[in-house]
């Protein structure tokens, strides 16, 4: 017992300010992308071409956050003359369409804070999980958030057992014929009011595993999602971000 | 024995015409006598080659690997009945390619989906209804038996899959899993993808194990391609490998202090974790290690300033994971919940084929870095980390040895590195008519990658086996005559990948 003490005066206090403090997320970090439209017109097609997802539209000079699997490879192709990542994990958005970038709109993407559900279940979430495909990063980042430094719960978002008790259902995975009919049991067993949120790039667009047989190229195909977070996985900030934007715990 | 197969090593490429050929009776007789024997299997599938359906055999002893092929009839007598290291293969084989193995002790499929080629289903499935399709649940009757039936959707956030358990009040006298409900048809989409895409999709065969599968398809790739390594970029792959694996064994000590309530160490641990992870994204913008490692080398380095900063970090890193551990394995709270818990027996685990950190906490003393050994691990010497006791105890203690080993891996090649170029994209072509076997001590073990290529260099099969596909089964055997109650605690113990077995 002693020692469970002593290690626990140790170890400190260690859940971070966020978000009154702002997280600095390492330079290699891959978040919002910026789109340079000048570039020459070759590299966007090569960037295009090579693209595993098909997220960049070369005559548009659009790139789709909902398709893009943040594998990097069309940065290094254009070496950065094209697209650039940035920094900005704020890559959630509540419309579908905001996805698509286009050049110069490096602004942080909208989440229209839901002004019903803030009203009716104050500051908290209760939140179902389900796991459609996918390849498990998704997950074990979600889970995350529950460990000290993200410590989700302070703001009364928790991860419930029973889609019973739950106020939103979050779908990670491209959704898998084999889980199709799990997720809409589970979405129908959760009680109204209730929203959809797809995490991750998987549940958005299929991501990588788009065109697959074996799956459904994302939620969109039977659920209308009310948030999307992108992202290979997302980055635990990111979920966070999005979730709390959306309850309007934190502004615009 | 052995004197049918080819004998290669792990990573060496092979033209498909040098692969000895047999007759199927004579191939059964071999295959069987090498499983009997003290080989493992590491990969037994099929594949289409002009029409015709051939099958593969590719076995371990000590350091080499032993291929032999065969064609493969429509059905034969099963093998699983004489050894049951073959019993999810045949499974598979009759998934895949239709081919029934006759008397099969339990020959139901195992990721539910149609076969490749378009026969008539083996288990007389129509794959537009639910999962588990056509069959029936393993039951036991009796008055005072009952089912429970947890899944696919579990009550945390984890992969989805069905587990059957036949109890006698709180005893589990059966338990069955049921999985597939990850299945992404990934083998079938591998041959359909540009190649650009390729390392990403193998990089979400399973999510935490990403590392570990990007260095199996690189080395198999660079292998075909006949591309040459630096050794720079090998240090850089253990270390990214050795990362992947403390990462994970971490976060499963603290799954497994959670899953008891010891909550003080399921917190650190947790967090200590996120550490590792946050190394990766430090050094390659991705905290599970995507798009870290390319056939050709690594798309990333780590430089000086950075090497000095994680020198530091992992010194304080460990001495914290230990002060943890002091304080979880002396607790007798924890002990008792432990010790003894899900044994699997020695021989039941090499019966079975286990691998990985479980078959190690099972006394098997096999390790793909001290076996098989490629890249930087041909330059270090592993130590291989057993233990006798067979328990989750022992499961849980054989993690905590690869940590602190492989912390000393990783001071060592940061202390050796010399600061190189990252690569380009290489730009490889396969050589033709060939066959590869890539292996890797992936955190959960056995990690195998198998390509094969036509006449043209181009992919015409690619088989990967995740440890997961050998070690469900061990969960399943563990859990006979244990209370339902200990299920999660074990179920943690061995912690197995869904979307890794299912593909
Ligand atoms: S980073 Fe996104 S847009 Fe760029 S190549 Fe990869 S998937 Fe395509
Ligand atoms: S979005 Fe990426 S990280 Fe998430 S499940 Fe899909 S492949 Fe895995």
């Amino acid at each position: 017992m002693f020692s469970i003490i002593k290690n626990r005066i140790k170890q400190g206090y260690k859940t971070s300010k966020y978000p009154l403090k702002e997280i600095m997320l390492p330079e290699k970090y891959r978040g919002l992308p910026s789109i340079n439209k000048d570039c020459e017109k070759n590299t966007i097609i090569t960037c295009a071409i090579n693209c595993p997802t098909q997220a960049i539209n070369a005559s548009e000079q659009s790139l789709d956050l909902g398709r893009c699997v943040f594998c990097g490879l069309c940065e290094e192709i254009s070496d950065g003359t094209f697209i650039k990542f940035t920094r900005n994990y704020k890559t959630g958005a509540s419309d579908r369409r905001q996805l698509t970038l286009y050049s110069d709109d490096l602004k942080d993407l909208e989440i229209s804070t839901n002004k019903y559900f803030k009203k009716l279940f104050g500051r908290s979430l209760q939140i179902r999980q389900v796991s459609a495909g996918g390849c498990n990063a998704c997950e074990a980042d979600l889970n995350v958030l529950n460990t000290p430094f993200f410590d989700i719960s302070r703001f009364g978002i928790q991860f419930v057992a029973s889609p019973r008790h739950a106020d939103a259902i979050m779908v990670t995975g491209p959704i898998t014929r084999n889980m199709k009919n799990a997720l809409i049991r589970t979405f129908e067993a959760t009680p109204d009011p209730k929203i959809v949120i797809a995490s991750g790039t998987c549940s958005i667009s299929g991501g990588i595993f788009r065109g697959s047989s074996e799956q459904l190229n994302g939620l969109d195909s039977i659920l209308k999602a009310d948030l999307y977070i992108p992202g290979c996985p997302p980055h635990p900030l990111t979920v966070l971000h999005s979730l709390l934007k959306y309850l309007g715990i934190i502004k615009s | 024995m052995d004197k049918n197969f080819i004998k290669i090593k792990n990573g060496e490429n092979i033209k498909v015409n040098q692969i000895p050929y047999m007759e199927f009776d004579l191939f059964y007789e071999n295959v069987l006598q090498l499983a009997l024997n003290g080989y493992s299997i590491i990969h037994y599938f099929a594949y289409n080659d002009n029409f015709q359906t051939r099958l593969i055999a590719v076995f371990r002893k000590q350091n080499f690997l032993y291929i032999a092929t065969t064609d493969a009839p429509d059905e034969y007598q099963n093998l699983t009945e004489k050894s049951i290291k073959f019993h999810n293969y045949e499974r598979e084989l009759a998934e895949e390619f239709a081919i029934k193995t006759i008397n099969h002790p339990w020959l139901k499929s195992l990721r539910y989906h149609s076969n490749f080629l378009g026969k008539t289903d083996v288990f007389g499935n129509d794959y537009s209804n639910e999962i588990p399709g056509n069959y029936e649940f393993y039951s036991i009757t009796g008055e005072e038996i009952h089912e429970v039936g947890v899944g696919p959707v579990h009550a945390g956030i984890i992969e989805p899959g069905h587990f059957r358990f036949n109890c006698i009040g709180e005893k589990i006298l059966h338990l069955e899993i049921q999985l597939g409900y990850q299945h992404r048809g990934i083998e079938k989409q591998i041959l359909q993808l540009k190649k650009s895409a390729l390392p990403i999709l193998i990089e979400s065969v399973a999510g935490d194990t990403s590392i570990a599968n990007s260095l199996c398809f690189s080395e198999a790739i660079e292998s075909l391609a006949n591309v040459e390594v630096n050794e720079e970029y090998e240090k850089i792959r253990g270390i990214a490998l050795e990362l992947e694996r403390i990462a994970n064994h971490v976060g499963d000590l603290g799954a497994l202090s959670g899953d008891i309530a010891f909550l003080t160490a399921a917190a650190y641990y947790g967090r200590i974790r996120g550490e590792f992870l946050n190394i990766l994204l430090e050094v390659c913008g991705n905290r599970f290690g995507k798009g870290f490692i390319r056939p050709g080398g690594s798309k990333f380095l780590i430089n000086i300033n950075q090497r000095r900063l994680f020198l530091n970090k992992l010194k304080k890193l460990k001495k914290e994971i230990i002060e943890i551990a002091d304080m979880l394995f002396n607790n007798a709270g924890v002990l008792s919940r432990f010790e003894s818990t899900g044994i699997i027996e020695t021989d039941i685990a090499n019966d079975l084929g286990l691998v990985g950190p479980v078959a190690r906490a099972s006394n098997l003393f096999y390790d793909v870095r001290y076996d098989l050994p490629t890249g930087i691990y041909r330059n270090i010497s592993i130590k291989v980390a057993t233990e006798k006791n067979c328990d989750v105890m022992a499961r849980a203690l054989v993690r905590y040895k690869e940590i602190l080993h492989s912390l000393d891996i990783i001071e060592t090649l940061l202390n050796n590195l010399e600061g190189t170029k990252p690569n380009k994209n290489i730009n490889y072509s396969l050589s033709p008519n060939s066959l590869v076997v890539s292996v890797q001590e992936a955190w959960r073990g056995e990690l195998s990658h198998c390509i094969i290529t036509d006449p043209d260099g181009n992919i015409l099969r690619y088989k990967i086996k995740d440890p997961s596909f050998n070690n469900w089964i061990g969960l399943a055997i563990a859990m006979r005559n244990e209370e339902i109650s200990d299920f999660p605690l074990c179920n943690k113990s061995f912690n197995l990948s869904y979307c890794g077995h299912d593909l």
